[in-house]
């Protein structure tokens, strides 16, 4: 069986002073959660506070021709029918986020404004004293679109210009695009070794879809002059400096608060156009307006990810060594995108955890008339998608087993740092050892005896493997996370953080770390976030940062604060403060415990009796630190699973599903795991279940959840573990482990399905792999008779 | 308008509501029991499942009125007065069943009522049993195990 968690809570030898980090301790965020006491933006109550209902375009692109909201603003309830006359013109500034100003390609507006360009376009909105009066009004306004030809389809829409999604503002359909060619080695490489595969693969479109929908109340107060903002987000500093830029109100007069968030998965990392709308509203109505998002416009206008596709061009030797690869890159950016392509990303990681001596790439987004693209954890995984499935199709064209040529292939431990091909460095990683735990986890060799007396008795298995790594993003505003550690007058520990945690249990990992490092009992911290007029600003959660960026700051300031707190210990005790050690907040001379003074102590020291402390020293116990993060920071994983696939009713059963992974230190092997699975369950939803559907003229079809297909308990094996613990040089030695699951999941599952099919010749490479198409591959593959 | 009288969380609640509204929004807006949560409002996701006499519903699809009478639980009313945790809830934080906890409410009731019909389950049947609950951060891992440690829990108790 795979190691498990109480195996690692024993281990983390690499923080010798430790004591919770390493080990598995309860979430200090569940109590409140598990008895209805967590408070989401829909439970905040502000008397007064007046609904808002968006109306959207029902059609996919054409101009609006008429717009009559007299009857509307005349029934019951109603305070408002505001439209983009009414709105647009008060946009005082961008409204793609703060780290993202550079990119200068972005439409930006916030009511559609004279056309429509997706339906979900949002063209009005209605405020009322109730969210039912606002949907009753909504339906008496009259709205006449001549509806004109829309591009649906990506590929298209970067081939043609004969619809421009946004015509009459850029004159093509493509958002940005970045290509390094092969040069004339790379070329001769890639078109005369001994084996070349060529293959595209294809994703479809799908959706973060949190439990929770987008949601926000905005609260202008004219009198006072004051914005406050109360949002489902992942980054509530952003959505301070976004309020004050698209309205005008200094940000010193925005507050922005975060309660409890009901999951986001890169879909709150940024301020989305609605969000901003109802912002806008409410600076234009001056009362607190609240919009509640339900779950058909989360599914039709929220975000989408994921659509691309990835032609990807192997050279290997006679042995199947890699000699070169390509990429040819393009994805759907929807209609309004607010953030970059993950072409670059994925373009740069391509080559991940093989020895690829020469690589080139070239990567496109383009516009269609569909929903806009955000990112979806780990939102450049096309590229383990598109490498992992080649490696597959590679060995079964030379044929290896994929296990063996990934072998062959694999960088090795005594290679590191290996240079990418392009440029970037890999350190601290262990995809071989990953590639080994996982194969022994699952029992490989055996499977295959297994799968091929299944095989004598008619029944299809199939084992797919899936490697890669993870980058962290750490450069500019994401490089560095601050950590604010205050010991109170009572001894007690407040932590704020700039983070916006949601469902990643940084309260408890927060306060591991602090306990650990400053010296306290776990249950005298208590951490705070998510309120701006509270916290130090950082950027927010996301990326797998959380770990290693915000880990590396609290430990930061927890041991700076330890230190400090040492040095009045030391000279309240009359002692060296080498001798001085702090447990469960009582610092003692060590070797002789009677000796000592308790935090509390030293607190009232700090704040009451500064005249007392040490020449030197600052009064006060407090601590704000920010640690850059810049050195690569990579983790890494290898997923194996197994699968059965009904060759009668075209079913995926999923056998069982082995995950081994290299974060690092963990400092909670639970949430570690926690993050895994549920990355992993996300993505074996994209390969057999999950897809945002739209006919041809770009009317979506999947807008319930009794059409958009998730997971569910039933769909699920149990996700067995194992981990390698390769300690970054980062500070704490933490990597990210928030995305990977999601990475590594879908072509782990398409392969297993690929592997088991490729016994009667056929293969899938539509997704998800749902039983009609698995079975028409079945069909397609049966010799007519 | 309609008047109403039901029992919510054992204590007696009069109200009158539009017909139309249903018996989340009349938990949530005019009890203030905001522990129950709304992520479809089309019946398929099990956020909002709360206990009417008992039984598992999802207060997304029943009106306000067509509770007149009834004995309705929320998860607020679940936990012991001394802000302790139930069975299932300590279940829950034990095994890691839960990370933003939008979901959680209606797992918790729904586990609740299960185990209440099936004490000792198989993994077949738990698997069944959670399957009309949807949750998009833990991939029911800590559900799964949190579903096997409350009923051996029950079990130990009886």
């Amino acid at each position: 069986m795979a190691s498990s968690v109480e195996h690692l809570a024993a281990a983390s030898a690499l923080a010798p002073s430790a004591r919770l980090v390493g080990t598995v301790v309860r979430r200090k965020e569940d109590p409140r959660l598990l008895t209805g006491r967590g408070r989401y933006v829909d439970d905040v109550r502000v008397p007064g506070t007046l609904s808002a209902h968006f109306v959207r375009s029902e059609v996919a692109r054409g101009r609006i021709v008429g717009l009559d909201t007299t009857a509307a603003k005349a029934a019951p309830g109603v305070v408002a029918v505001l439209t983009a006359a009414d709105v647009n013109g008060r946009l005082r500034g961008r409204m793609a986020a703060t780290p993202l100003l550079d990119m200068v390609n972005v439409p930006e507006r916030p009511l559609a404004d004279g056309d429509v360009r997706f339906v979900g376009d949002p063209i009005a909105v209605v405020v009322a004293e109730s969210r039912a009066l606002a949907e009753d009004a909504a339906e008496l306004i009259e709205i006449d679109i001549d509806p004109s030809p829309a591009v649906v389809d990506f590929e298209r829409a970067a081939a043609s210009t004969d619809i421009l999604v946004h015509e009459g503002e850029r004159d093509s359909n493509i958002f940005s695009s970045l290509a390094v060619p092969p040069d004339d080695e790379l070329a001769s490489i890639l078109s005369s070794s001994a084996h070349v595969l060529a293959e595209t693969y294809r994703q479809q479109r799908y959706h973060a879809v949190p439990m929770e929908p987008r949601g926000v109340l905005a609260w202008f107060d004219p009198p006072s002059g004051e914005f406050r903002v109360w949002i489902s987000t992942q980054s509530p500093h952003d959505v301070r400096s976004v309020t004050s830029r698209i309205t005008g109100v200094p940000e010193t007069h925005v507050r922005v608060t975060m309660g409890d968030v009901g999951g986001g998965f890169g879909q709150k990392a940024y301020l989305l156009r609605d969000e901003q709308v109802i912002i806008l509203v409410a600076h234009l109505l001056g009362r607190p307006v609240k919009w509640i998002e339900d779950r058909r416009e989360n599914l039709l206008a929220a975000s989408s990810a994921r659509i691309e596709r990835c032609t990807v061009t192997l050279a290997a030797d006679d042995d199947g060594r890699l000699l070169g690869a390509s990429i040819d890159h393009l994805d759907d950016a929807g209609a309004y995108p607010l953030s970059a392509s993950p072409g670059t990303m994925a373009a740069l990681y391509f080559t991940g955890p093989y020895r690829i001596p020469k690589y080139a790439f070239s990567t496109a987004s383009a516009w269609t008339n569909t929903v806009p693209r955000a990112p979806y954890r780990g939102p450049w995984q096309i590229e383990t998608f598109a490498r992992e499935q080649a490696m597959d199709a590679l060995a079964r064209r030379i044929g290896v087993d994929p296990l063996e040529l990934r072998r062959r292939n694999v960088i090795d431990r005594g290679e590191l740092p290996y240079v990418m091909p392009t440029g970037m460095s890999l350190v601290h990683v262990s995809p071989s050892e990953t590639l080994e735990q996982a194969a022994e986890l699952i029992g490989y060799d055996a499977f295959r005896a297994e799968q091929a007396a299944a095989l004598a008795e008619g029944r299809l298995l199939g084992i797919g493997i899936s490697l890669y790594i993870e980058p962290q993003a750490n450069f500019g505003v994401y490089s560095a996370e601050p950590a604010h550690i205050r010991v109170q007058t009572n001894g007690c520990v407040d932590v704020y953080l700039g983070s916006g945690s949601h469902g990643q249990g940084l309260e408890t990992t927060t306060a591991q770390l602090v306990a650990d490092h400053l010296g306290v009992a776990i249950d005298d911290v208590a951490v705070h976030q998510g309120d701006t007029a509270q916290t130090p600003y950082a950027f927010g959660t996301g990326g797998s940062r959380s770990g290693p960026i915000l880990g590396a700051a609290i430990r930061h300031a927890a041991l700076e604060l330890h230190e400090k707190a040492v040095a009045i210990a030391a000279g309240m005790l009359e002692a060296a403060p080498a001798d001085i050690e702090i447990i469960d907040s009582v610092a003692s001379v060590r070797g002789t415990p009677s000796r000592s003074v308790t935090l509390t102590q030293i607190a009232h020291t700090a704040y009451f009796a500064p005249e007392q402390l040490p020449p030197g020293a600052e009064p006060g116990l407090e601590v704000i630190s920010r640690v850059p993060v810049t050195d690569p920071l990579y983790s890494n994983a290898c997923h194996i699973c197994t699968v059965e696939v009904d060759r009668h009713t075209g079913e995926v059963r999923i056998l069982r599903y082995v995950v081994s992974e290299d974060c690092g230190v963990m400092i909670n092997p639970a949430i570690v795991e926690g993050q895994i699975d549920g990355g992993v369950v996300q993505g074996i939803g994209g390969a057999l279940l999950e897809e945002f559907v739209y006919d041809e003229a770009g009317n979506p079809l999947t807008t319930t959840f009794l059409d958009y297909l998730l997971p569910t308990a039933a769909d699920v094996p149990m996700i067995e573990h194992g981990h390698i613990e390769t300690p970054a040089s980062s500070p704490g030695h933490y990597k990210g482990v928030g995305e990977g699951g999601a990475i590594g999941a879908p072509p782990a599952v398409a392969n297993a399905v690929n592997d088991a099919l490729a016994q009667i010749g056929a293969r899938v490479d539509r997704f998800p792999m749902s039983p009609p198409r698995v079975l028409e591959a079945i069909d397609r593959a049966r010799p007519t008779q | 308008m309609h008047e109403l009288e039901m029992t919510v969380n054992g204590e007696s609640v009069r109200a009158s509501v539009e017909p139309r509204t249903t018996l989340a929004d009349f938990l949530r807006d005019d009890c203030g029991l905001t522990g129950t949560h709304l992520a479809c409002e089309h019946g398929v996701c099990g956020a909002c499942t709360i206990l009417v006499d008992g039984a598992a519903v999802r207060s997304c699809l029943m009106l306000a009125v067509q509770a007149r009478g009834a004995d309705v639980t929320t998860i607020e009313g679940l936990s012991p007065a001394d802000g302790s945790l139930n069975v299932v809830q300590e279940a829950f934080a034990a095994c890691h069943g839960l990370q933003c906890g939008f979901c959680t409410p209606g797992f918790v009731v729904s586990v609740t009522a299960f185990l209440d019909q099936n004490p000792s389950p198989t993994d077949d049947e738990i698997v069944e049993g959670l399957s009309g609950n949807l949750c998009r951060c833990t991939g029911y891992q800590g559900i799964v195990k949190a579903v096997r440690q409350a009923a051996q829990a029950n079990a130990g108790n009886n």
